[in-house]
């Protein structure tokens, strides 16, 4: 028996801020599934069950915080899953969900991924010691940094490929309303004049922490006849990992991220993503991750990614956008940052992006990745339901 | 939700039969500081996977479960993967959950028919830290978890509850706890075995027999579907349906008597369709097993937890995967046809899993 096809039919997000002081937790992930069953015009009884993800527990102070929220995401009396891959688990999250349709096991599901890093802090989440293994190095940015200097290298590309991106996205933020930075005097001169924090990464380039949440309504053939606006329809979902450290892993282009791209392009039968694909939201924490993912994902040429960054290729009027939402160099809410992805994918094919639209998208790829560059969780979504 | 009469959640609605074909656990410890997780795990992988002649790269999703919390850091479960040595990189998931819900993913990822084989591990240590205070984290974090109130209290008030429905009393506790014990004395991986002592009250009702042990330890298990099963398993033990459902989290909206999400996952779950066997309950508190066995309708020719159950060895983490491998076991070994496994998570068994297992009828 083939899987069930699978729709997105509602797209929720809330506003995304430094803080949001005026919920809590509970209150934070019900605005974005309450808004995405309004924009599927369903209720909660008719969600058969909830899939839910965010990145470390450490990072709120709740330990298995599926437990807390049941009754505010009206799971309860339902099955409630907790997915964890780290910055990958956004995605993660919407691929087990679509699982559930695809292998017919639920109807319709809500898939919701969140993160309040207001309630802590992310750094000391992600600094405490253990023994006999290396510590993070000072944060994300510290880790990243030198792979990223390695793909200067090994490329040659010129110092202000960082600061393109940096300052695309950003203006992208500002046609999106959910997003969190909203910088209007943003200038190209400003990025680059930003404090360098982590060579070559300077503080425009790198991503804000965010409170926020996102969440998705799925379902199959039956239910997506019924939506009210149109689906969003997955031609593809892979998930992919690799270990942290090891001598053969090549941490400027994983072998982890090649292949899940691959098995996404092969189930939703793309030969050539550069012109199948219009629209890529991509998880660019770190602005020198877009030319970075361009070759990774196979959009371009190894050493040739950021030719296509500096030629304007990735603009929002460009001929492959990478990011018109504004990506997660404008909102980062760390466990939601992947599904958020996903779902303006789905928007972009469903044409409902509103100002950051890119036009007549028929084909988009939501993309993340978490750990050291290992977890990645990847789809492919297309206005047409897929060829069967 | 669709109700026991819709649609079900067992495998055959779906097309595709699912099995365990090979478990695996480490021996049940209450402190293992002479090693780290990776270091506690790996054994158990490797006993897994050479039981099925399969290696890492032969199968098709790897699904895990663990806990930051218990770790005491972030992302603990990615030294875990470099154990499993995902290169060339693997499909993988991971649950923040109790590996029997990492088991319910990768049996969802087999149904879909992108997977023929799955690998599922899950571990806890629990040495650490205190693991009282340590479940506290898992109350509402604005209301609840601010004044700490810890597993076994909380557990208390249910077993309290129970005594003052005239549903329980003692005895009836000591009795399951004796049991118990009694049965872990044949299984080799048990923290506990033989008979303890009932103990001072822990916290009352509860004495320190009704409590679980607190211990470190790991298990993995191996899915397959179809003919795959068969040809790496001479008796595999068949999902025939497997679901879970999540309560309020509030102990006071809830009738701490009663596991109606127990109950709601069974129906589900095809659980009574025809008579089990045997049941492997993860009822880490006696109290449990009682409201456990009610909600199931599991009378004495049930052979319940032979194991010794979570009461003999609870690795929080893994203690619900066990107890779905202990049940295969038995089908595999052919000491049981028909068998039920349970999961739990959470405060006074807010969350609970129920897979249905069976065996093929014995040639001849």
């Amino acid at each position: 028996m083939p899987a069930e096809p699978v729709a997105v039919i509602g797209i929720g997000q809330t506003e995304h801020v430094a803080a949001r002081r005026d919920v809590s937790v509970a209150g934070l992930v019900r605005e974005a599934a309450r808004r995405a069953l309004d924009d599927a015009e369903l209720t909660w009884a008719d969600v058969d069950a909830v899939v839910i993800g965010k990145a470390p527990d450490f990072f709120e102070g709740v330990m298995m915080p599926e437990l807390y929220l049941a009754d505010a995401l009206g799971a309860v009396g339902k099955p409630m899953l907790r997915v964890h891959t780290a910055g990958s688990v956004g995605g993660s999250t919407a691929l087990v969900a679509a699982n559930l349709v695809a292998a017919r096991v639920h109807t319709t599901v809500l898939t919701l991924a969140f993160e309040k890093q207001s309630e802590s802090n992310a750094m000391w989440g992600l600094s405490l010691p253990v023994p006999f293994q290396q510590p993070l190095l000072a944060g994300a940015g510290g880790f990243f940094a030198p792979h990223v200097r390695a793909y200067m290298r090994r490329t040659g590309a010129p110092g202000t490929v960082g600061s393109l991106v940096a300052y695309k996205d950003r203006r992208n933020a500002l046609k999106n309303p959910y997003a969190h930075l909203h910088e209007h005097d943003i200038t190209l001169a400003k990025v680059q004049a930003s404090p360098m924090l982590w060579d070559p990464i300077r503080y425009s380039e790198t991503c804000p922490s965010s409170d926020g949440a996102c969440a998705m309504v799925l379902t199959g053939r039956t239910g997506a006849a019924r939506s009210p606006r149109p689906p969003a329809w997955v031609h593809g979902g892979a998930m992919r990992s690799e270990p942290t450290m090891f001598a053969g892993k090549d941490f400027v282009s994983p072998q982890a991220g090649k292949d899940c791209a691959a098995d996404v392009y092969r189930q939703a039968g793309v030969s050539d993503p550069r012109r199948e694909i219009d629209a890529v939201e991509m998880y660019v924490p770190f602005s020198w991750y877009e030319p970075m993912w361009l070759e990774n994902l196979g959009f371009a040429a190894e050493g040739e990614g950021w030719k296509l960054t500096e030629s304007g290729v990735t603009e929002l009027d460009g001929d492959l956008p990478v990011n018109p939402s504004g990506g997660v160099l404008s909102t980062n809410p760390i466990g939601a940052s992947g599904m958020i992805r996903f779902a303006e994918a789905a928007l972009q094919v469903r044409g409902q992006a509103g100002e950051h639209q890119v036009d007549g998208a028929r084909k988009a790829l939501g993309h993340a990745y978490g750990g050291g560059a290992q977890f990645f969780a990847m789809w492919l979504v297309g206005a047409e339901p897929p060829a069967t | 939700m669709t109700g026991p009469a819709g649609r079900g959640t067992t495998s055959r609605a779906h097309g595709r039969d699912i099995a365990v074909v090979a478990f695996a656990q480490t021996r049940h410890t209450r402190r293992t500081d002479d090693m780290s997780e990776v270091e506690m795990l790996m054994p158990v992988l490797h006993q897994v996977l050479s039981q099925t002649g399969l290696r890492t790269g032969d199968v098709g999703f790897t699904c895990s479960g663990s806990s930051d919390y218990l770790a005491g850091r972030a992302f603990s479960f990615t030294m875990a993967l470099d154990g499993v040595g995902a290169w060339p990189p693997i499909s993988e998931s991971h649950v923040e959950m109790d590996g029997a819900w990492a088991l319910y993913e990768a049996w969802v990822k087999l149904l879909t028919g992108e997977s023929d084989t799955a690998l599922v591990y899950a571990y806890g240590k629990s040495s650490p830290g205190e693991l009282r205070d340590v479940l506290t984290r898992q109350l509402d974090p604005y209301y609840t978890a601010p004044l700490w109130p810890d597993s076994v209290a909380l557990a208390a008030l249910q077993a309290q509850a129970l005594i003052d429905a005239g549903e329980a009393d003692e005895p009836e506790l000591a009795g399951v706890a004796a049991r118990s014990r009694r049965d872990a004395a044949a299984n080799p991986h048990a923290q506990l075995q033989g008979e303890v002592p009932r103990g001072r009250h822990l916290v009352r009702p509860l004495r320190v027999s009704d409590c679980p042990p607190i211990g470190d330890g790991a298990a993995a298990v191996v899915l397959a579907a179809g003919d795959r099963a068969r040809e790496l398993c001479e008796r595999p033990a068949w999902i025939r349906g497997m679901d879970h459902r999540i309560e309020a989290h509030g102990l006071g909206v809830r009738d701490l008597t009663r596991s109606p999400s127990t109950r709601l996952a069974a129906e589900h779950a095809g659980l009574f369709e025809r008579p089990v066997d045997t049941a492997e309950l993860h009822a880490p508190f006696t109290s449990q097993e009682l409201v456990l066995r009610r909600s199931l309708d599991l009378d004495a020719r049930v052979r319940v937890n032979p194991s010794g159950g979570a009461l003999a060895a609870n690795p929080v983490m893994a203690a619900g995967l066990i107890r779905i491998g202990e049940a295969a076991s038995r089908i595999h070994s052919g000491e049981s046809d028909r068998a039920l496994a349970h999961a739990t998570s959470g405060p006074c068994l807010q969350h609970n899993l129920v897979a249905v297992l069976e065996g093929e009828a014995h040639a001849g």
